[in-house]
């Protein structure tokens, strides 16, 4: 089958580091990304099917990966070459049924029993045991050479990782399922109250979800969406920020909102207030910095962005004794419902559509990669890699 | 004997019209037939200033001689005006040092001990030591700071009190040090017909809740205009406030006027007009040009912000209030009147570098509609010099740019409330209770260098008439973003602005420009 494979190779890792993680080097002879013709990934057991990608997503992790920024921690929980993409909607082999694939291979994909503490709370993201089972070590399809990824023609994926696309979502919606479900727990596991302040920094796919999300799951007082790009600012207030900032004024600007007080430090300001919460979506240093400094003592920041191994002052989070949490995935929520579930039926009111473009061919993976790493600026939030044409 | 201010149509022998520009300069072809309003020459200024100083105080009016309110033991306090006027600043010594030199000797001399100055700052910024020491001179500044000599501190709950209330149901709040003096003396310095008389006292010792009975946008429309105290609500609100105080406190005022030299002989082309300029006049404004052309910013604006000017003391006057305040106004009024016959379609002017609230500072987005609209518009009697409907032409370069440390609160009214609207009743009911209690604001008015949270709104209020009576207002040379946000249109060339205008005062319009600085008073016939 035809696929994008990702390749463990040192030199050409290094290569890709040395220039900074240029596109054209990322995507280039010597990248770690090679297309070509690979084995099709074989079903371990009648619980599996077939998944014929119709449309599948480029994440900011991808790119990370592909650009040489994601974090090594990552490497020991995967498995090479893989072939990426898990942000997936497709047909399934066989009977067509429209599908978006749910990524996480926990207990229950692998075929463990028992199950890991994790997956029996729910949390297949965070399983304890992926590196067991039927399927190489991977946390997710997209990361795993077993399952094969949504940038070939098929990929696999267990019974339990499937659910059904209601036929008035498009493509280009449901494309958008899985970061909107990362985005859907991240809401809930910040928690927002009725009385909080509430900043989203950062307006990618997942900041504009994230977004999106907690204005349909909880009511802030006042949610404010940092967004460096005019298609992002205007998506975002579409999408429910009460106020759309720029990055270089968010101290003014949350300082106003929280009726803080700032002090201005010899390298970056800081807020006495601010912010109640913070759902850091860029995985930045900056990022981080600025969000550590202008959320409140005692607030929360939740790190919903996929951050690489990052330079962070640790300063503010000692001092104003910050909870910074963690948001990843997916799974079922407090409600007993799947994250997935609560995504789709959520999805028909938020027009996904309009994040999603341009979508590139497999063979135009370079210019794909090279428009996805500059998305904000080019006016997209999402762009995705087109294979239905491969079914023809 | 220096010559009357001039209204001077345009024809074509006529050169071109100089225009502030910010920290720049242009050169503008005015239409045929506009006319151009310019201030009189500098009066002859007083030749002995400390000696009519001495004959004032001396001999006040409806008063006793200072010298006979002085005696052992008392409690003296000497509040002064800030270095928001008069603009540029003064090269020193500053008549204000004169006058104070000269009372403090006359306290010396009566044994007075208790001796406290305050920079009557009002709700503007705290005044920093250099700036204090430019004002008062280096013998005062030693013996009298920091114990003794200090700014006013407006939101300091336990240093100022509420002495009442007003026959209009206003409070009326003061400077405790000063409301529990045997006697204040106060020293102004009138630029402005606008200030002086009670609103000294009246704004300059107050609190925000003293201040906001005057400092609103209905009696600031209902002063018409408010270069004119008789038609102006504004002063008739600080006289009952400042008459309150007075029977509060024994207040001697003593008041200054000066000439309007307002420019060091660098620039001694700025004073003069066009039809004036010798060659090396034409030379030096050819200089600065290139220099505003292509030097950065921040050298523009320290070079600008050096220049000090020689006024010329052209009166001062000692003892009651009122009386004082009248002989100030026409020593004002002497120096600054232009007559001008009727309206015009549209009134242009050039705004430069500089305004009250940002010596030593940057003139932002909003001072620059406070010193255009607020200011310069209302620089008449009688009637504005652009009728009803008309057009208001200024070039500025109106840049997104604000001092940080003098003008925190500005930045976020002009990002937060501006971008919401630009009316400024609406202003004024949604948003300025917010600003002015805002813990933030608060803090850096008191420990820092920064004007009050509420500064803003006064600034735009101030431009509630101009808004008000003109039909548009379009800035040239200003950034679109920016200039838009304010709520006008920008132009890229004065011509260009002249053929917009049209579209609101149709073909063939009268003109007025107005050659300011230094600064005139229309008086509108």
């Amino acid at each position: 089958m035809l696929a994008l494979q990702y390749l463990r190779s040192l030199p050409r890792y290094a290569l890709v580091r040395a220039t900074g993680g240029r596109a054209d080097v990322a995507t280039g002879d010597f990248s770690l990304l090679h297309l070509g013709d690979v084995p099709e990934p074989e079903p371990p057991n009648g619980s599996w099917r077939r998944v014929l990608p119709s449309l599948a997503g480029i994440c900011g992790s991808d790119t990370a990966a592909i650009t040489g920024h994601a974090s090594l921690y990552l490497d020991p929980l995967t498995s090479y070459p893989f072939v990426p993409g898990h942000e997936v909607v497709g047909v399934l082999a066989g009977d067509g049924a429209r599908v978006v694939v749910e990524p996480a291979l926990g207990c229950e994909v692998r075929g463990l029993s028992p199950r890991c503490a994790r997956c029996v709370e729910g949390r297949p993201g965070l399983c304890q045991r992926v590196d067991e089972g039927d399927l190489a070590v991977g946390l997710q399809t997209g990361y795993c050479c077993s399952t094969g990824g949504g940038w070939g023609e098929v990929l696999i994926a267990h019974e339990s990782q499937l659910h059904e696309v209601p036929p008035a979502l498009s493509d280009e919606a449901a494309v958008l399922i899985e970061p909107l479900a990362c985005s859907v727990h991240a809401a809930l596991r910040g928690g927002a109250g009725a009385e909080d302040v509430v900043v989203v920094q950062g307006a990618g796919t997942i900041g504009l979800l994230t977004l999106a999300a907690i204005k349909l799951f909880t009511s802030p007082r006042r949610l404010i969406a940092v967004a460096k790009h005019p298609f992002q600012r205007q998506q975002a207030l579409r999408l429910g920020a009460d106020q759309v900032i720029r990055p270089d004024e968010v101290f003014q600007r949350i300082r106003f909102a929280t009726e803080a007080r700032r002090l201005d430090g010899p390298n970056l300001s800081l807020l006495l207030g601010g912010a109640d919460l913070t759902f850091e979506c860029t995985g930045s240093a900056a990022g981080l910095d600025d969000a550590f400094r202008y959320t409140r003592a005692g607030g929360r920041v939740v790190a919903v962005g996929m951050p690489g191994r990052e330079r962070v002052d640790w300063g503010p989070i000692w001092q104003r004794e910050l909870t910074v949490m963690g948001a990843y995935a997916y799974g079922t929520e407090a409600t007993g419902r799947r994250t997935f579930d609560v995504a789709l039926a959520a999805a028909p009111e938020l027009g996904l559509e309009q994040l999603t473009g341009p979508l590139f061919q497999l063979s135009e993976y370079r210019d794909a990669i090279a428009y996805a790493v500059q998305a904000g600026r080019r006016s997209t939030a999402k762009v995705a890699f087109d294979l239905r044409g491969l079914r023809l | 004997m220096s010559r009357p201010g001039a209204v001077l149509e345009v024809d074509r022998n006529s050169p071109p019209t100089l225009f502030h520009f910010g920290e720049g300069v242009r050169l503008e072809r005015l239409p045929l037939g506009s006319r151009i309003l310019y201030p009189p020459d500098p009066l002859e200024p007083i030749a002995h200033p400390e000696r009519a100083i001495r004959r004032a105080l001396a001999h006040p009016l409806d008063d006793d001689p200072l010298k006979e309110l002085l005696r052992p033991g008392m409690k003296l306090t000497i509040a002064f005006d800030d270095l928001s006027l008069p603009l540029p600043p003064m090269a020193q010594p500053d008549v204000r040092q004169l006058v104070m030199e000269e009372v403090v000797e006359l306290a010396a001399e009566a044994g007075v001990e208790d001796i406290h100055l305050i920079v009557a700052t009002g709700l503007h910024r705290r005044m920093t030591e250099d700036e204090i020491r430019h004002i008062v001179g280096d013998r005062i500044f030693t013996t009298f700071w920091p114990d003794c000599l200090y700014n006013h501190d407006a939101e300091d709950d336990d240093e100022n009190v509420r002495i009442g209330t007003t026959p209009d149901g206003h409070e009326v709040t003061l400077n405790r040090r000063a409301a529990e003096s045997d006697l204040v003396v106060y020293v102004n310095l009138t630029l402005v017909p606008m200030d002086g008389g009670h609103k000294s006292m009246a704004t300059g010792l107050a609190t925000y809740r003293g201040i906001r009975a005057h400092h609103n946008v209905d009696t600031l429309l209902g002063s018409r205009s408010y270069m004119h105290p008789p038609d102006s609500q504004l002063h008739h609100s600080c006289i009952q406030q400042g008459r309150l105080i007075e029977d509060h406190v024994r207040v001697f005022h003593i008041e200054t006027s000066v000439n309007n030299h307002a420019f060091p002989t660098v620039a001694n082309f700025m004073q003069k007009r066009e039809t004036d300029w010798t060659p090396a006049d034409q030379a030096t404004y050819l200089a600065l040009k290139r220099l505003s052309d292509l030097a950065p910013r921040d050298l523009k604006r320290t070079v600008f912000h050096s220049m000090k000017a020689p006024y010329g003391l052209t009166g001062v006057n000692a003892g009651q209030v009122d009386q004082v305040h009248d002989r100030t106004l026409e020593a004002v009024r002497k120096q600054m009147t232009v007559e001008v016959d009727g309206q015009t379609d549209i009134v242009t002017m050039g705004l430069p570098y500089l305004g009250p609230y940002n010596v030593n500072s940057i003139l932002n987005p909003v001072l620059v509609v406070c010193l255009g609209l607020g200011y310069l518009f209302n620089l008449y009697r009688g009637t504005p010099v652009v009728r009803e409907g008309g057009v208001v032409i200024m070039t500025h370069p109106c840049r997104y740019e604000f001092d940080s440390v003098h003008h925190p609160s500005y930045i976020d009214f002009y990002d937060e409330v501006l971008a919401d609207t630009t009316d400024p009743a609406q202003i004024e009911r949604k948003y300025e209770r917010r600003f002015a209690e805002d813990d933030w604001y608060r803090q850096l008015f008191r420990k820092s260098h920064a004007y009050h949270g509420v500064h803003p709104f006064y600034a735009w209020y101030w431009a509630a008439h101009a808004l008000a009576h003109a039909g548009d207002v379009i800035v040239v040379g200003g950034e679109r973003e920016v200039v838009h946000r304010l709520g006008f249109k920008a132009a890229t060339t004065l011509a260009d602005a002249f053929e917009m205008a049209e579209q609101t005062v149709g073909r063939y319009p009268s003109v007025s420009h107005l050659r300011t600085p230094p600064l005139l008073l229309a008086d509108v016939r």
